[in-house]
């Protein structure tokens, strides 16, 4: 088989899983449907008048009560940090600083009060804007376009403000421009991504605020301060910066209001809150607590506040300061209006009917908005929506009645204060019954689209299985693997085109796609339909796969993942035990006593075993947690370096880690100088002597720099921002020099050309142009090119050429080894410091593997499956073992800061740095996954010279050719392909499998209390991970294929010399 | 010959089955407030206890394996102490596998250390009574057609079940369920256990149904 099919082989299957993850996705994490339509004031919805009243001007559906509003929101602010204890004796350092809303509710009961304010999941800042001004609710996938944010489609209150000639002013978070772009009347916008920086959104907004209140050119003003959400981030909730943020946000707060005039209302909010680390963005009750304060300077509640502060969902703020502004209510809304904030200081007569009324337009609102709805998309439940219709209509039926009994004045109060009370209880009922009709039915699945790509993944995942199996039998493989399987999909892709065409229906490309593979791996299946009963001896597998149908093992998967490693790995010693293939076949002297003696290398092997049990143990020390083990630690190293209070301490890791980093070079080109790798004078090898120190230089002034004190520097200051973003730089462009060189010419081998008689074709020593090289390992050095003397032979007759060359026997590999190592140094650099120390044992790990595999292999030419599942546990031990864990607050957003001082000008650069830093360990195996295969062809020379130690020359000729290593894949390119294409497909069939168990898992329960938290994140960590790996497989196995074709060119170069 | 031998061995197992049972129920009699669940670590000691006394008493009254040949009481005596050294290095090398496997490092050190002793009771005991401090023996019937008697083929299915069971013992302990017996070490050895009896009853079952097969060379 040639090279290139078998890339696009495995490509094609990587499109398979693609387009079912794709199918899936679009079934699972489905979006409400968004209506276009918006509210107006002409709208029909004027509930029926009392006591002759009309609508002042300039008010819409109601009356307007304020002319202006001021909306502070203060990112993160718990009701906690809102709340203030008199009594409480020693508060924490965000208890007890807003004082100034406490005195102004107990001076001002009827002009002040505090509520709890509902967040509804997803707690993310973009998610909970879209909340607070759209008042619906907020979809699942909507966490994903948190990068880039996009302008809001639906009607909002902004929209209604600017509709109705409002002037809205806003300054904070720069978030606000991309979702309402062109909206302001003046905007003051502040980078909000650098979680870091606490100061500058927050200062940015004080220095225009009271100019901009006092200027009065605004009727509704927005304030987002991001300070204690990012000191949250930074230092977490319990910190002495937090308190600082809060008595400043104190001060703000006392200010602003000597600033206001008599028709204007203050609302303080929190759009969510945060865990005791200062995370958000999932459900747990400390995200979802925010504080929502409200103030006028004229009187806004009829009575005083109650014990305890009032609980409200976000979306009620929306219908509520609409109509307290007299705009129109946005169209899809589903909160619900704050009645008490209606009722003025009349009595109480009429500020109930004026709360009904409110209640009435409100209620109208949602039942335009639910039909409408009901219209687009079914699926809210028919018979929910009946029974809402008969709520609704009772309850307006019966105000028209009271309405028309309080004109007629036939009621007297007790009665008419009964029966308006009962009224107000009807409206609440529909419209909460509403909302909660809404968020149910927002969670609905398209089961067709789900079952249709599991289907297509299962399909896939047996593909790969089958692929495997057959690749070694068959000749023909590749055009009826590939060629017709293809041709078939492009049928049916251009069937489904065609029909679109006539039909002129918008094309579906995600449809049309799936369809395609399905039709391509019919195809396959249509050919080798006789093999479908092969059996599956992978039980590892299986448990692996079965642990994603469990929240509980989802959550625990840090420990399920090395478990399960551990228990392969001692199943295959304990299988080759068994086997009989660790002992000495038995001689006649051991036959009587009937005993077996190990062999030396049964010890060697149990070593190994050892190492990599004590490796495995070690990386659970690199833990995150997850909020569902409240026990749980995180673990110390996770933190960066600059963290620690201790100066010594610091010192000592920061020497460990560096002392890590120049270990493993020095590993890696003991290694490299070991099979002679670094004996030539080629830009590769030489950046691999000079190029990789300075990448460890550069990474320790790195780390040297931020982990030093933030002011300990003074007047140094200016230097270190440089220096910050200048030596990831270097690093950056240090590793994508070797990274290219590695492709230009990926050749590490040094070849000497020699003329000698026929006396001496073995060429002992020759004096390697480094005077580094190792005596003893040159006998392996040296690959002979038999068939090229031989030739040579032919053509000059007596006169006979020899050519030595150094490192031919671990060409593949080096250049494997060196981009891996380039690899770890970027992701490293991504991670915090002591990380380091994960990422070695990481490499520790695989190459102990690498060398269990070499005892245990089989086959020459096939990778065995324990081998590849054993590769892709490691790989996802490793991904909790950096810290990490498939939940989206434990994201390492520092990772995007690398190199970046300031904010960023694209959303894809980030995207990448944080992506590259949670799947690090994902792309290091995936890469180095072609190592299974060359690895034991790496390690044959020991053995077999332990076993003829010394022999005749000319028996030593034979031998020499026995020292071909990686050379014997060249040998038989055929095999050589065939033998990637297998490897590939395992590695891909594993992934897989994992892969559908989430995806099974996410549907079968997608009813279940843990959907959300648990298996939906899990399932976009899994098939993110699986695209990325598969990218990096296919980069890998490129990789190798680019060094045979380089191998390839020099060896004719050779002849042609 | 053969038939009497698997009867033999059913008995002696049976009675090992029984002494693990007794050992639950006896001191729950004997003992107010005793419970397996409750006072766990005092059950790993008495089942230890039990099953290993069972075990060399049965060892001594069968004599499955034939007596060496030298036997004077210098050489009982210092076999008897190698098989204690032995039997305390497995629990020594259990402890440290168990750990590596996940196990806490520094807590419930007692805990992981008895679940050793139990499981070294199981596996390391017998092969101690059955084939004595003979590491090569050892190897030689854990592998392959290494077995010579019905005793080392029911010595291998109990020692593999135990391990086993100990195995799948760990897999209920991430989950909420909040019950008592998720407590490490809990699920373990009872998983231990439960596969210990298995292996016990499993084994003479499984020798009878294929002794035609079974053919041990001899010595």
């Amino acid at each position: 088989m040639q090279r290139w099919p078998v890339l696009l082989f495995l490509a094609w299957v990587c499109l398979l899983f693609f387009a079912g993850i794709g199918l899936f996705m679009s079934g699972f994490l489905l979006t409400r449907i968004e209506l276009a339509s918006s509210s107006s004031c002409s709208d029909p919805l004027l509930p029926p008048p009392w006591q002759g009243q009309s609508l002042p001007p300039g008010s819409c559906w109601a009356p307007q009560r304020f002319s202006k509003a001021v909306l502070v929101i203060i990112d993160a602010l718990r009701f906690e940090f809102a709340r203030f204890n008199p009594a409480k004796a020693s508060p924490l350092p965000y208890e007890n600083k807003l004082s100034f809303l406490h005195h102004l509710t107990t001076s001002q009961p009827r002009h002040a009060r505090l509520y709890r304010f509902r967040a509804d999941p997803p707690t993310a800042t973009m998610q909970r804007i879209k909340g607070l001004t759209t008042g619906s609710l907020p979809t699942f996938i909507d966490v994903g376009s948190n990068f880039a944010t996009y302008a809001i489609q639906e009607d909002n209150l902004l929209a209604q403000l600017v509709q109705n000639g409002r002037r809205v002013v806003f300054m904070g978070d720069d978030t606000w421009e991309g979702l309402f772009p062109k909206k302001f009347f003046r905007s003051y916008f502040f980078p909000s991504f650098n979680v870091k920086d606490l100061h500058t959104v927050d200062d940015g907004i004080l220095q225009h605020l009271y100019p901009t209140v006092d200027s009065g050119e605004w009727d509704m003003l927005i304030a987002h301060f991001l300070g204690v959400d990012h000191c949250g981030h930074k230092h977490g909730p319990d910190h002495p910066e937090m308190a600082k943020k809060l008595t400043q946000m104190n001060e703000m707060l006392r200010s602003l209001v000597d600033h206001l005039g008599n028709d204007t209302l203050l609302l303080v909010a929190g759009d969510h809150g945060m865990t005791e680390t200062g995370d958000h963005g999932g459900e747990s009750e400390k995200e979802v607590n925010a504080a929502l304060f409200v103030y006028s300077r004229t009187p806004l509640f009829g009575t005083g506040p109650p014990e305890e502060p009032e609980a409200i969902p976000q979306v009620n703020l929306v219908p509520t300061v609409a109509l307290l502004l007299g705009v129109p209510i946005p169209y899809s809304n589903i909160g619900e209006v704050m009645a008490e904030l209606f009722s003025g200081d009349s009595d109480t007569v009429s500020a109930a009917l004026q709360q009904l009324s409110v209640y009435h337009i409100n209620a109208k609102q949602v039942d335009r908005f639910l039909q409408s709805y009901s219209l687009v998309a079914q699926d809210l439940p028919a018979e929910q929506l009946q029974r809402l219709q008969e709520l609704f209509s009772g309850a307006v039926e019966e105000h028209t009645q009271l309405l028309d009994q309080v004109q007629g004045a036939t009621l007297v109060p007790p009665e008419l204060e009964s029966r308006l009370g009962s009224l107000i209880s009807r409206f609440q009922v529909y419209l909460r019954e509403a909302r909660a009709v809404c968020t149910q039915s927002w969670a609905r699945f398209n089961s067709l689209r789900m079952v249709g790509g599991c289907t297509l993944i299962a399909a896939s995942c047996l593909l790969c299985y089958m692929a495997a199996e057959l690749a070694a039998s068959s000749d023909s493989f590749y055009r009826s693997c590939l060629l017709y399987p293809l041709l078939w999909g492009l049928v049916v892709a251009v069937l489904l085109g065609l029909a679109h065409v006539f039909t002129q229906e918008g094309l579906d490309l995600l449809l049309v796609s799936s369809c395609t593979a399905a039709a391509s791996q019919l195809g396959f299946f249509w050919h080798w339909w006789a093999w479908l009963g092969l059996a599956f001896p992978m039980g590892i597998l299986l448990f692996r796969c079965g642990a994603m149908f469990s929240d509980s093992f989802v959550v625990a998967e840090a420990r399920v993942a090395p478990f399960l490693l551990a228990s392969l790995v001692m199943l295959l010693v304990g299988k080759l035990h068994w086997d009989g293939r660790l002992t000495v076949p038995e001689g006649p002297k051991q036959q009587v006593l009937g005993f077996s003696s190990y062999r030396r290398e049964m010890w060697y092997l149990l070593c190994l075993v050892a190492t990599l049990l004590v490796c495995v143990r070690l990386s659970g020390f690199f833990h995150q947690c997850r909020e569902e083990i409240p026990q749980c630690r995180p673990s110390l190293f996770l933190s960066p370096l600059a963290s620690l209070r201790n100066t010594r301490a610091k010192n000592l890791f920061y020497l460990l880690c560096v002392a890590l980093l120049a270990g493993l070079v020095y590993a890696v080109r003991s290694w490299l100088r070991h099979y002679g790798n670094l004996n030539s004078s080629d830009p590769l090898v030489l950046f691999v002597r000079w190029g990789f120190p300075l990448l460890v230089l550069c990474i320790a002034c790195y780390w040297a720099v931020v982990s030093s004190a933030d002011d300990s520097l003074g007047k140094l200051q200016e230097l270190v921002q440089v220096a910050i973003v200048a030596f990831p730089w270097a690093v950056y462009g240090l590793a994508s020099m070797g990274l290219l060189l590695l492709l230009c010419n990926p050749l590490t081998v040094f070849a000497k050309d020699t003329w000698e008689s026929a006396g001496s074709i073995v060429t002992p020593y020759l004096g390697a142009p480094s005077s580094e090289v190792d005596f003893l390992h040159v006998i392996p050095q040296i690959y002979k090119r038999m068939q090229e003397s031989q030739k040579n032979r032919l053509e000059r007759g007596s006169c006979r050429a020899t050519i030595a060359a150094y490192g031919l026997g671990s060409v593949y590999s080096a250049a494997l080894v060196i981009a891996l190592t380039l690899l770890g140094f970027l992701l490293m650099l991504l991670h915090s410091e002591r990380l380091s120390l994960a990422f070695l044992l990481l490499f520790l790990e695989a190459f102990v593997l690498l060398h269990i595999h070499t005892r245990a292999r089989g086959l020459p030419f096939s990778v065995p499956w324990y081998a590849v599942i054993s590769w892709l546990l490691a790989a996802s031990q490793f991904f909790y073992s950096t810290g990490h864990q498939p939940i989206f607050p434990a994201i390492h957003w520092n990772a995007a800061f690398v190199g970046f001082h300031l904010d960023h000008s694209t959303n894809l650069l980030p995207a990448v740095l944080v992506g590259a830093n949670t799947f690090a360990s994902h792309i290091l195996f995936a890469v180095g996954c072609p190592l299974l295969l060359l690895w034991p062809f790496l390690c044959e020379m020991p053995s077999s010279q332990k076993k003829k130690p010394k022999k005749e020359p000319r028996e030593e000729l034979q031998e020499v050719e026995e020292h071909m290593m990686e050379m014997r894949l060249r040998e038989s390119p055929e095999k050589f392909s065939t033998a990637l294409l297998q490897l590939g497909l395992k590695y891909l069939f594993v992934l897989g499998a994992q892969l559908l168990a989430c995806v099974c898992a996410a549907m079968i329960l997608r009813r279940h209390l843990m959907v959300w938290k648990v298996f939906a994140p899990k399932f976009l960590f899994e098939s993110l991970g699986f695209v990325v790996s598969s990218i990096c497989l296919l980069l890998g196995i490129s990789l190798v294929m680019r060094v045979d074709c380089a191998v390839s060119t020099w060896f004719r170069q050779l002849q042609l010399r | 010959m053969k038939e009497v031998e698997i009867r033999r061995l059913f008995a002696a197992n049976l009675l090992c089955v029984f002494s693990v049972i007794l050992t639950a129920v006896v001191p729950a009699l004997l003992w107010d407030g005793f419970t397996v669940l409750g006072t766990h670590l005092v059950w790993l000691c008495i089942c230890s206890v039990c099953v290993g006394t069972v075990n060399v008493i049965l060892h001594l009254v069968l004599k499955p394996n034939r007596s060496p040949k030298r036997s004077s009481l210098a050489h009982k005596i210092s076999r008897f102490l190698k098989c204690c050294i032995y039997f305390f290095m497995s629990c020594i090398v259990f402890h440290a596998i168990i750990v590596l496997y996940g196990a806490p490092l520094l807590g419930s050190v007692t805990e992981t250390f008895l679940f050793s002793v139990l499981l070294s009771t199981f596996t390391t005991l017998q092969c101690l009574c059955m084939l004595g401090p003979n590491i090569q023996a050892w190897i030689r019937v854990f592998s392959k057609n290494g077995a010579m008697s019905i005793w080392e083929s029911s010595l291998q299915i109990t020692t593999v079940c135990s391990i086993l069971g100990a195995w799948f013992g760990a897999f209920p302990i991430p989950l909420d369920w909040d019950r008592p017996w998720q407590v490490w070490p809990i699920s373990c050895s009872f998983g231990a256990t439960f596969g210990y009896v298995a292996g016990l009853i499993i084994a003479p079952l499984w020798i009878h149904w294929n002794r035609k097969q079974l053919t041990y060379k001899s010595r």
